[in-house]
């Protein structure tokens, strides 16, 4: 199919994302691999929009890996979740902003099955009720955070310092988006552009100035999988996903990676090392691995924030040849500094990936 | 090579941009029946070999439309070109001279390298 066409097709897959007071719920993934995405979003969303977003230190884990691991009960999983719409009540708020895709997707299949079973909504919050004392409203809106960035892009272009072009040749980035399972593919209608053309990432990407790769391999699965992952024995089956990715995007030449999802970055950005060190393979451009980046730190970095204020020092790939080609200024002094500019020690960099740095 | 307790698992889907086809074209050329093969398998149930080897001419047949590398040779060796494929073929595929095929193309390949 021609890009027109799916430009036209996308736009019946629409969703309501509310405008503001959102209640945001951290990702268990996310803020151990990459902590800088989470606090980079708040802080656009405070500071670049001035929207209220508050988040409550009592909420917990969705247990949405556990769930999907077999290792969680749905009853308990349903009951855990019913506590943190308790504390979205409690704290005064409606709309749900979860920073994670598989609890997106949990809160998503729990509110639908409370619609079908209203027996069942009953039960929890029963069990809730019992087991804490609390009560709960259903949330009004339920928006991945990246949904808001999706809401938010134009104005995020408008205030935007860098734009995703290649300050060398002046032709836009060439960026490969990765939407995480959990977003569409469970409910379709629940995510901006459904499963077959989601377009939540997608949007970001055209509005900032890049160019977004259609591959043939672009809806699947980065190879986290939960259970795939969890048994050390299972993880050929996750990095050959990955690997069957790289393989279908790099005749494309991609520049960068932009994920949605907390467990699609790490797999994408890790996987790459391994392969390097497995089979001695790269896929990126020039004989380099290709940078992955969380759809906040790019939002991060088109607005001008600095890339180590982001963390992008967590990163198996450098991000530094992405930066350059943007024209992103930085101080590579900085790098392992912490926030109060003391040293916190260099990591021991991996050999494959050093040669496919050119560092050796 | 390190060890992570774990290898990359090969993949099972067939990328016919990468397969090598050169005995499937050889033999759609030369032997035009083998592209009527349905993959019914009556051959493989009928054939004296496979009755006391692994021999099986529908796994062959189907290994050789997906372009998988294999030992052809001793495959094929293992056919006693007793016929009986034919006699029981619904299709009416000429099994026995798709044998005698595929030996000529390897032994060709074999003669230009």
């Amino acid at each position: 199919m021609k890009n027109e066409g799916k430009k036209l097709i996308w736009k019946e897959y629409q969703k309501e994302i509310a405008d503001n007071k959102y209640y945001y719920v951290r990702s268990c993934v996310r803020q151990n691999f990459f902590p800088g995405a989470e606090t980079t979003f708040l802080r656009i969303m405070r500071e670049v929009l001035e929207k209220d977003i508050y988040e409550n230190p009592s909420h917990t884990t969705c247990t949405g890996i556990g769930y999907h691991s077999d290792i969680v009960p749905l009853d308990t999983a349903m009951t855990v979740v019913a506590r943190q719409f308790a504390i979205m009540t409690e704290s005064g708020y409606e709309n749900l902003t979860p920073s994670c895709i598989t609890s997106f997707g949990l809160y998503t299949e729990i509110l639908d099955t409370w619609h079908h079973f209203p027996e069942v909504e009953q039960k929890i919050r029963g069990l809730l009720k019992k087991a804490t004392g609390r009560e709960f409203q259903i949330p009004k809106n339920l928006s991945h955070a990246s949904d808001l960035i999706f809401k938010f892009r134009k104005e995020i272009a408008q205030k935007a310092k860098y734009t995703l072009i290649n300050k060398n040749t002046g032709k836009p980035l060439k960026v490969v988006d990765h939407i995480g399972c959990h977003y569409a593919k469970m409910f379709p209608h629940k995510g901006v552009g459904g499963a077959e053309y989601p377009y939540v990432l997608a949007g970001m990407i055209e509005e900032w100035g890049g160019e977004v790769i259609d591959y043939p391999e672009r809806r699947h699965c980065c190879g986290f999988g939960f259970r795939q992952y969890l048994v050390q024995a299972n993880r050929g089956f996750s990095i050959a996903c990955s690997q069957k990715k790289f393989e279908s995007m790099a005749g494309y030449e991609p520049d960068m990676i932009i994920t949605n999802c907390p467990g699609c970055p790490m797999f994408l950005d890790r996987w790459q090392y391994a392969i390097s060190e497995m089979e001695g393979k790269v896929y990126g451009p020039d004989g380099k691995p290709i940078p992955v980046f969380t759809f906040e730190e790019v939002a991060g970095l088109v607005l001008g924030y600095d890339p180590w204020d982001i963390g992008l020092q967590v990163h198996q790939v450098n991000t530094e040849p992405l930066l350059d080609k943007i024209g992103i200024t930085y101080d590579p002094e900085k790098k392992y500094n912490n926030k109060f500019g003391k040293s916190m020690g260099k990591p021991v960099i991996p050999e494959s990936l050093c040669e496919a740095h050119g560092i050796l | 090579m390190k060890d992570f307790g774990y290898t990359i698992n090969k993949d099972r889907q067939i990328n016919f941009d990468r397969t090598d086809k050169w005995i499937y074209e050889y033999l759609k050329k030369h032997e035009p029946s083998f592209k009527l093969c349905i993959g019914c398998g009556t051959c493989t149930a009928t054939c004296s070999s496979g009755n006391f080897t692994d021999f099986n001419l529908r796994r062959l047949f189907t290994l050789i439309h997906r372009g998988y590398k294999l030992d052809m040779k001793d495959e094929i060796t293992k056919c006693m070109l007793c016929g009986k494929c034919i006699m029981v073929c619904p299709r009416g595929v000429n099994t026995r001279n798709i044998i005698l095929k595929i030996n000529e193309v390897i032994e060709n390949r074999k003669r230009k390298k």
